[in-house]
């Protein structure tokens, strides 16, 4: 009962949070959706990170440490301070600075625009929309399992049959209420504040944990005790998880790539687009790469922790325990339910952070690139466009709520597929804004190569069940193990050059708007 | 300076390898790996180069477009 009354004060607070922003909106579309282009550095660098962190970072890390060992941290963590960084200062400023000028909120118009295409903003609609779904059914599903996972015990008669515990489907649907709460009224300067406050609760948190769990483990005086004491245990039982030992090396380099799905994330593009001014951006480009260490460096040294570490003779994870539930087993057994319902709140705020931004985005694209870009944008006012945005975000929450019904679990895998699929795409947005050459017919090929790819490898993956699903290429009388991001990214850029070179160049008009600079 | 920041990007996403401690299980004061503390410093390292990057190599195009445009509410061509 103290873990369920931690997270309904949690949620209740950010409802508060969110029905407080929504009375500084106002009442414009660009509002509701770029909050004015009101954001400072501040809340740019939490809603960022807040965005591009899900569960996985706190879960999903002490998980995959716990298996694969220390490497997890340069396979996504080192990665993404280096990648993300380059995409908010190479992408994200001239994105803004264009969105500005030009009044983008969403990236299909960008695209419509740099590449004077209706097409193409017809072709990218669905594989855009279509990558974020699964993204989506993963925090609402995550939600639902966290839930249900600290309350178990709680309602034995109630809900005998999840075990006492809040079932998937309550818990998923107040988690989907409270974010369509916040995000309907507040809009894009809620989401950017609820993000903050979510984004800082798991950041202390995720301290916390460390903290509390290190003295649970070690059994000496002192946290640097008790921490040598908890890697001594692991250097005995499982050296390999202290190296990189069972890694693939190439596959290591492959997934540099990974990060850069950032560059084409919709939801990151539309919260691009709310900051004040260029130089918002600084403070995220420098911080967000410490902000990644103190989170995921913590957790990966609990799940390598956690290997070896026992209480009264047993070991506190067994090791065939289900993927995901290192953390809060720990936890459980080590801290007791005041910290656990810290923690489940802390992983809800993971979660929500990036599913409000989500929903709010989609929500956008609906607006902007259907009803607003097909019918005559002159017949709306004001009031009628925020109206169709928040029929839009209250559809797809429902739709989203609907399909996590069915427990699709293989869509846990999906997640590496979808950020695939966005760097796949990366070319197309670094091509737009650096290179004078691309041509519409060179973006259709990449976005068609990309589609094509990306159906291909899949499909051998068995549609996602196989999730150790790796590219195998012949060379140097070996197989080379990669991901499938590899060859779906050389096949995108090679796409995109080839058939931008061989066709007609972009008329002057258009290279006047987008590169001023080197026409003066 | 622009081109020597550039040139220590492409450092860092090499040192990113770190092929070389791959095996190692040296533990740095005890309690961190060192392929994890390598990492973690690379991951400061990052933090420093785009601090020197938002000096040198700042977009300064972007923000002479703020100034010289008001934003407007149109989306773009239809």
């Amino acid at each position: 009962m103290t873990q369920l009354a931690i997270i309904g004060v949690y949620l209740a607070l950010l409802l508060g949070l969110g029905l407080f922003s929504s009375r500084l909106f106002r009442g414009t579309g660009e509002d509701y959706m770029l909050a004015s282009h009101s954001i400072g550095p501040f809340l740019l660098l939490m809603s960022l990170f807040g965005t591009t962190m899900t569960a996985f970072a706190l879960v999903g890390s002490t998980g995959e440490a716990f298996r694969e060992g220390i490497g997890v941290y340069g396979l996504m963590a080192s990665s993404s301070g280096i990648v993300h960084s380059l995409c908010f200062l190479l992408i994200g400023v001239k994105i803004w600075s264009f969105g500005y000028k030009h009044g983008y909120t969403t990236q299909i118009q960008f695209f419509r625009d740099r590449l004077g295409s209706n097409g193409i903003g017809l072709l990218l609609f669905p594989i855009i929309v279509g990558l974020v779904i699964p993204y989506l059914l993963i925090g609402v599903i995550a939600s639902g399992a966290v839930i249900n996972g600290a309350t178990i015990g709680t309602f034995p008669e109630t809900f005998a049959a999840t075990r006492g515990g809040v079932p998937h489907w309550l818990a998923a649907l107040v988690i989907c209420s409270v974010v369509l709460i916040y995000v309907f009224f507040g809009g894009m300067r809620g989401t950017a504040w609820a993000n903050t406050f979510q984004t800082s609760v798991f950041m202390i948190l995720g301290v916390v944990t460390f903290v509390v769990i290190a003295n649970g483990i070690g059994g000496q005086d002192g946290l640097w005790a008790n921490m040598q004491a908890a890697t001594a245990k692991v250097a005995q039982a499982h050296p390999d998880r202290l190296t990189r030992s069972e890694m693939s090396k190439f596959m290591f380099t492959t997934y540099l790539l990974i990060p850069l799905s950032v560059g084409m994330f919709p939801h990151v593009f539309q919260h691009w687009l709310t900051a004040r001014s260029a130089q918002t951006f600084k403070l995220p480009v420098i911080v967000h790469p410490l902000f990644i260490m103190l989170v995921w460096a913590p957790c990966v040294m609990v799940g390598v922790w956690a290997t070896s570490a026992t209480l009264n003779g047993q070991l506190i994870v067994p090791p065939d325990v289900r993927p995901n539930t290192e953390l809060p087993l720990m936890v459980a057994k080590l801290a007791g339910p005041v910290l656990g319902g810290l923690l489940s709140a802390g992983i809800l705020a993971a979660i929500m952070s990036s599913l409000d931004s989500q929903f709010l985005c989609i929500g956008s694209i609906f607006t902007n690139d259907i009803v607003l870009h097909y019918w005559d944008k002159k017949r709306f006012s004001e009031k009628q466009i925020v109206m169709w945005a928040r029929l839009f975000v209250v559809a797809i929450v429902a739709v989203t709520y609907g399909l996590s019904l069915f427990e699709p679990r293989s869509v846990f895998a999906m997640g590496i597929w979808c950020f695939s699929g966005y760097t796949g795409l990366f070319p197309l947005v670094f091509a737009a804004l650096y290179w004078k050459r691309l041509t519409v017919a060179g973006a259709y090929a990449c976005v068609l190569t990309v589609a094509g790819m990306w159906l291909w490898l899949f499909a051998e993956s068995g549609f996602g069940a196989n999730a150790n699903y790796t590219f195998q290429l012949p060379a140097f009388g070996q197989q080379l193990e990669m991901m499938p991001v590899l060859p779906i990214t050389v096949a995108s850029v090679v796409a995109l050059v080839a058939v931008s070179l061989v066709t007609s160049p972009p008329p002057d008009e258009t290279l006047r708007r987008f590169f001023p600079e080197s026409q003066s | 300076m622009k081109y020597v920041i550039w040139i220590s990007v492409v450092v860092l996403l090499i040192l990113h390898q770190d092929f070389w401690w791959w095996d190692d299980g040296t533990l740095l004061l005890g309690i961190v790996p060192i392929g994890l503390a390598s990492h973690i410093a690379i991951s400061l390292a990052a933090a420093v180069l785009w601090f020197l990057a938002t000096i040198y190599c700042w977009p300064h195009s972007a923000e002479e477009a703020e100034s010289s445009t008001a934003p407007t509410t149109e989306g773009g061509q239809g």
